[in-house]
């Protein structure tokens, strides 16, 4: 049932700009990918390039083993022949019809039998909790029933892929928390290849198996969620995810392993870096006392942040300032004296010029 | 089309080289595919007969040989040209119809401006009551034919100089009403003002409801006076809407037919559209072409600077909100008596007009308009040689029965195919967005505005006289009716088309595409259904202007092919005149009827229909 997916090159422009950009890109099976960049990235042209909603100007690309578009030989399969299936943004149900109607549209064009199809409505109106609204109109439910009916709607001819373009983003703060679960595991049951585009890290940090992060057309890095949080591949990456925002700090090599930022130094492996550096500091990351402590910098506590399960602690020394998360509601006073101490483990090292990750050599 | 993409197998379309598959590709996307077809509808239906019609005005043809001796059939001359502008004719046929064009273009339009910008004022700013009952009085003389108060005019002040039947006032008073009140450009521009008033009203009113009113409240904490605020923001902030409404106007009243061939032929008051008439009768197409393009680059001149003004003045209408109307201009004592006014002068120009053609028509003996010489002859009458010089009631007439019927042919397929037309350029234009296909066609579907009514049918003589390619000759078929109803509701179909098919969202299409429908499908099963709301109302609204419509076909109607319209100036010409009213009141209730049926369906309403 799962499926590979294969880009080659794949460059997609709208006038001069390259909104997808000389894009390659293999997703394997059961793969939950997710293109994730800001707004204007190309993200979303991508995954319309997929599913044969755009036509690109070059490249390849093959659902398995089939070849749904090239443009050297140009092929181009209409939407409806690549095997995948599209839920959108704004849920796109066609208001003129039932729930019913909305989900065997696909089914009466394959020419699916009545009694099948009646099987097919309860199997996945059940799937997506929504038994019993099927003789409804889209207008007479609510954005997260309707998206729920989007849902079902792709998942009833069953596609090979599941495209998912920013399904969550017209969603309430808390009925994206509740889809969040169940698309997971959705996709944990039915372990279809998806490609789920966002803009926001948390959904993808959530749900992905693969995060593929996007930036004016380009696939900046493509890991895991794991990796993509703790050793984002350049400075883009790594000040775009993460919340509170990692702490970035100008600084310079020293000849003996640790980095000077103006007043004090904190050792590191630099694994032969040299000259102008940034470090970056995830605010977890940081080690907080109200008193002085070994290898600790002394800051003054600019502002405190409580929010329940942790707190955001703004710091401050001189020019420099330095986000702090702690669990459970801090009791720090604002303007105290705080000592932090950097866990030289979680530093991540980057090129000032390049903004490339400086990376152990073996 | 999916035939084209199978990629396993070899096919006659696998073996073609990347471009050429690309290219067809393209070209079979269903916005491509409509987009070309409207373009090959468009040349064929505008472009080609308006390049016909050029050719003729500089081409001698059989006609030419009683002006011109020396005239060779079918050789290039500007002989239509200059007799036209630069002879000894010229004052008479172009110049002076020309002149009395636009006296009346401009008095009608600022006689309606006046009437419809003050309505909607005080409908709109004032505490005036009833303003529900004005703004569906205002509605109802632009609902009736253009040409139905001038005939109405007649019945009241017609003095006897040119025959006919003397009119109620004459009887009433015995001495005849002088010319100048009969006859000419006074009466021909009031008739048609109260007739075109209905634009000034409802742009202006909507422009006025589209205010945000926070703009004069500033305005007014600065301490301006009321006539300050009025005439320095509240004045300046409709001016678009003045302006839409004035080129409207001005450019309907420009190529008007009805009410200067009621008013003004008979005592040779000609304007363009009567002297192209009077031209295209005797066969002289060069020079009737010749008044058509003057005619058509005044209209096009008018439009064109009223797109400069207001195109860079549009930005006004987006700084308003929907604000709350809190400040309405207290009548105080005046408001009984204006309300009053305002409501009797509408219903009189909604009732009267009604009242007097009616009454004529119940009129036995010519000219006296007493009870006692009441009866319904003119309607149901046999055949009677003391009345009417003969002819049967109306109601026993076939003529007006086929008439009648071909109005309302005429209109249904003129409605269907415009409708239809209307949802295809929407759906070409739309999907199409952003390429310059998408631009031409919305373009080329813009010409036929800029061109008068009149002209519009003097076009389609040239091009259906003689056989073109594969087409026959339409001249003096029904077809041609439709053909030149439907372009010339080109426009007014594109842009209801696009609206309607803006408010699809192209998710929904795609949604389907994505399901695995085709183009076929997609377009029956979702585009259509979603935009057949527009459909219908476009269908009803395309119907009841086609039925009242008179100068776009004047020119192309023959005996068998008559519609009402056209038979109200037939039986005019021939001093029938009891027999005119007579067709018209039918047509007035046939209109009627539609304008009920649209009331009744939602959403359907001639502020719509005007693409506003």
């Amino acid at each position: 049932m799962s499926t590979t997916i294969t880009i080659k090159n794949l460059t997609k422009r709208f006038g001069d700009v390259a909104a997808v950009n000389n894009v390659s890109l293999t997703i394997e099976p059961g793969t939950f990918l997710t293109l994730l960049g800001p707004s204007g990235c190309g993200k979303t042209t991508l995954l319309r390039c997929i599913a044969g909603l755009e036509d690109p100007n070059e490249g390849e690309i093959y659902v398995g083993d089939k070849l749904v578009f090239s443009s050297k030989k140009g092929i181009s399969l209409p939407a409806g022949q690549r095997d995948l299936g599209l839920v959108f943004q704004n849920y796109a149900l066609w208001p003129h019809m039932t729930v019913y109607k909305n989900i065997t549209f696909a089914l009466e064009i394959q020419k699916m039998s009545k009694d099948q199809m009646d099987r097919r409505v309860k199997e996945v109106l059940a799937e997506v909790q929504m038994e019993g609204y099927a003789d409804r109109y889209p207008r007479e439910m609510s954005g997260g029933q309707q998206q729920r009916i989007a849902l079902a709607r792709m998942l009833a001819y069953r596609p090979k892929v599941f495209l998912m373009d920013e399904p969550l983003s017209n969603l309430d703060a808390r009925l994206r928390m509740d889809m969040r679960t169940e698309l997971k595991r959705l996709h944990h049951i039915s372990g279809a290849t998806t490609i789920y585009v966002t803009h926001d890290q948390v959904e993808a940090l959530t749900m992905s198996t693969n995060i593929a992060v996007m930036k004016l057309g380009v696939i900046q890095q493509l890991d895991t969620p794991d990796k993509v949080y703790h050793f984002p591949a350049n400075l883009f990456i790594a000040d775009f995810i993460g919340n509170p925002k990692v702490n970035l700090l100008d600084g310079s090599v020293n000849g003996n392993g640790s980095i000077s930022l103006g007043s004090f130094s904190v050792p590191v492996a630099t694994y032969g870096a040299s000259g102008e550096v940034v470090l970056a500091v995830r605010p977890e990351d940081i080690a907080v006392a109200t008193k002085p402590m070994e290898g600790g910098v002394e800051f003054s506590a600019y502002s405190v942040l409580p929010s329940g399960a942790d707190s955001t602690i703004v710091a401050r020394r001189e020019e420099m300032e330095i986000t702090v998360k702690v669990m459970g509601i801090s009791t720090i006073k604002m303007d105290e004296k705080i000592w932090l101490k950097f866990d030289s483990e979680t530093l991540n090292l980057y090129d000032k010029e390049s903004g490339n990750l400086v990376v152990s050599l073996n | 089309m999916a035939s084209l993409e199978a990629s396993t197998g070899e096919t006659f379309v696998s073996r073609l080289p990347a471009k050429a598959r690309r290219f067809l590709r393209w070209v079979t996307t269903p916005q491509v595919v409509l987009s070309l077809f409207m373009l090959f509808l468009m040349f064929y239906m505008v472009i080609i007969p308006l390049y016909r019609m050029l050719v003729t005005t500089i081409t001698f043809s059989e006609n030419d040989l009683r002006y011109a001796q020396d005239a060779v059939i079918g050789q290039l001359t500007p002989f239509h040209w200059l007799r036209m502008l630069s002879s000894k004719i010229s004052m008479i046929m172009t110049y002076e119809p020309l002149l009395h064009s636009l006296t009346i273009s401009m008095g009608a339009t600022l006689l309606s401006f006046t009437i419809g910008g003050a309505m909607a004022w005080m409908v709109v700013r004032t505490d005036m009551p009833g303003r529900n009952i004005i703004n569906v009085l205002a509605t109802v003389p632009y609902i009736m034919p253009s040409w139905t108060i001038a005939m109405a005019w007649k019945v009241l002040f017609n003095n006897g100089t040119t025959g006919g039947t003397p009119g109620i006032l004459m009887y009433l008073t015995g001495t005849p009403p002088p010319d100048w009140i009969s006859y000419g450009p006074l009466p021909i521009i009031i008739s048609s003002a109260l007739h075109y008033y209905t634009f000034f009203f409802l742009f202006v009113s909507a422009a006025l409801m589209s205010i945000d009113s926070s703009l004069e409240e500033a305005g007014e904490l600065a301490g301006a006076s009321r006539a300050r605020i009025l005439s320095k923001i509240t004045f300046p902030l409709v001016v678009p809407a003045l302006m839409s409404g004035f080129i409207m106007t001005f450019s309907k009243t420009m190529g008007t037919f009805g009410g200067p061939n009621v008013l003004g032929v008979p005592v040779r008051y000609y304007t363009l559209s009567t002297m192209i008439r009077s031209n295209t009768t005797i066969s002289a197409f060069g020079d009737a072409f010749v008044l058509a393009i003057v005619l058509i680059l005044f209209s096009m001149t008018t439009i064109f600077i009223n797109q400069k003004i207001v195109g860079t003045r549009k930005s006004y209408e987006t700084i308003g909100g929907r604000g709350f109307m809190a400040q309405k201009t207290k009548l105080r004592n005046w408001k009984g008596l204006l309300t009053t006014l305002v409501i009797i002068f509408q219903v009189l120009i909604a009732v009267l007009p009604l009242i007097l053609l009616i009454w004529s028509t119940l009129m036995l003996r010519s000219g006296d308009y007493s009870i006692g010489n009441m009866g319904l002859a003119h309607w149901i009458g046999e055949s009677d040689v003391s009345i009417n010089s003969g002819e049967p009631g109306v109601l026993r007439n076939p003529a007006i029965y086929k008439g009648a019927w071909n109005s309302i042919k005429l209109s249904l397929y003129t409605a269907f195919f415009t409708a239809l037309l209307g949802v295809v350029l929407g759906y070409a234009i739309v999907k199409g967005r952003g390429t310059r296909l998408s631009k031409f066609v919305e373009q080329l579907a813009f010409i036929p505005y800029v061109i008068p009514g009149i002209a519009f049918g003097a076009v389609y003589i040239s091009m259906f006289t003689k056989s073109v390619g594969p087409i026959p000759p339409l001249y003096g078929t029904f077809a041609l009716l439709v053909v030149v109803s439907v372009a010339k509701h080109i426009p007014y179909s594109s842009r209801s088309g696009v609206s309607a098919m803006l408010q699809v969202g192209r998710e929904l299409e795609e949604a389907a595409a994505v399901a695995g429908a085709n183009a076929w499908q997609r377009f029956t099963r979702i585009i259509f259904p979603l935009t057949s709301t527009g459909f219908v109302s476009g269908f009803l609204l395309t119907f009841i202007t086609t039925m009242r419509e008179l100068s776009l076909i004047i020119l192309l109607v023959t005996p068998t092919t008559a519609v009402l319209a056209s038979m109200t100036m037939r039986y005019i010409e021939n001093g029938n005149e009891q027999q005119a009213n007579a067709v018209i009141i039918i047509l007035i209730v046939l209109v009627l009827i539609g304008n009920f049926i649209i009331s009744r369906f939602r959403g359907g309403s001639l502020k719509k229909g005007l693409g506003m």
